[in-house]
């Protein structure tokens, strides 16, 4: 009886989270797209002499940061997907969104600063499983840099 | 004090080299972040606390890189890198490093 009962809440807990992580998800891609609108006239590049130069004014190195997890759902459709390999769409999907939003938020750091563009970005990733006693769902932290320079017009 | 991700200053001369510069600092999550990340982890998503808690040891890590350059004379730090890495079950290590150069 006591197992049932523990059968029903695990699967409940994964039924929950599929739904509430898969709407989280749907609304964050849907500010994404509208945020990264707003930044079309500020580029990050990965590129570091795209700019000449002697038109650079002024420059400061920019940064963002995102730490994600996965959900239960996640983390047991990863496990059977193991077991066969290939692709795990939900966490393509989890960082993907974790990149843009870090790429967002050093792009609006940027803005602040009054950037015309990000050069010479870079990525960072690091697992922070083993920062906390869960080894559960998955967590990690993206990092985005670079430098950002006001470009002398006219 | 300028900072870049660049090997130069644009637009102004390096004139000096100090070699390199590097401030880190080791962050413990704490206890009423971990509960609500824990809770967080069940739908997944964003950990806003731990975010908070990285940006700001990232912030500490660059002021005292920055520091370091200061001593020895330096007005800009080029080429700045970041890394992170887990020292034990709880704590993390943010590094930052650059060089130090005097610019014109």
């Amino acid at each position: 009886m006591e197992n049932l009962i523990g059968l029903i809440f695990t699967v409940g807990l994964i039924v929950v989270a599929y739904f509430v992580g898969k709407t989280i998800e749907n609304r964050h891609f849907e500010a994404l797209k509208a945020r990264e609108r707003e930044f079309l006239d500020l580029p990050s590049l990965t590129t570091q002499h795209s700019y000449d130069e002697e038109g650079i004014q002024d420059c400061r190195l920019v940064y963002g940061n995102v730490v994600i997890s996965g959900d239960y759902f996640k983390m047991v459709l990863a496990a059977l997907l193991k077991f066969f390999g290939g692709r795990i769409v939900g966490y393509e999907s989890l960082i993907d969104r974790a990149r843009r939003e870090a790429i967002l938020r050093m792009q609006a750091e940027a803005r602040q600063f009054g950037a015309d563009a990000v050069i010479n970005t870079r990525f960072e990733m690091s697992k922070l499983d083993a920062m906390t006693q869960n080894q559960g769902t998955g967590m990690f932290e993206i990092l985005v840099y670079g430098t950002a320079i006001k470009v002398n017009h006219g | 004090m300028i900072t870049t991700s660049i090997e130069s200053v644009p637009g102004r001369k390096i004139v000096e080299q100090y070699g390199i510069v590097q401030g880190s600092t080791v962050r413990a999550k704490n206890v009423g972040v971990d509960c609500v990340a824990g809770c967080q982890n069940t739908f997944g998503g964003e950990l806003k606390g731990y975010s908070q808690l990285l940006e700001e040891s990232r912030a500490e890590a660059l002021d005292r890189m920055i520091q370091q350059a200061e001593q020895k004379g330096a007005n800009a730090v080029i080429n700045v890198r970041f890394g992170t890495s887990t020292i034990t079950q709880g704590a993390s290590e943010i590094l930052a490093y650059g060089t130090a150069v005097l610019v014109q």
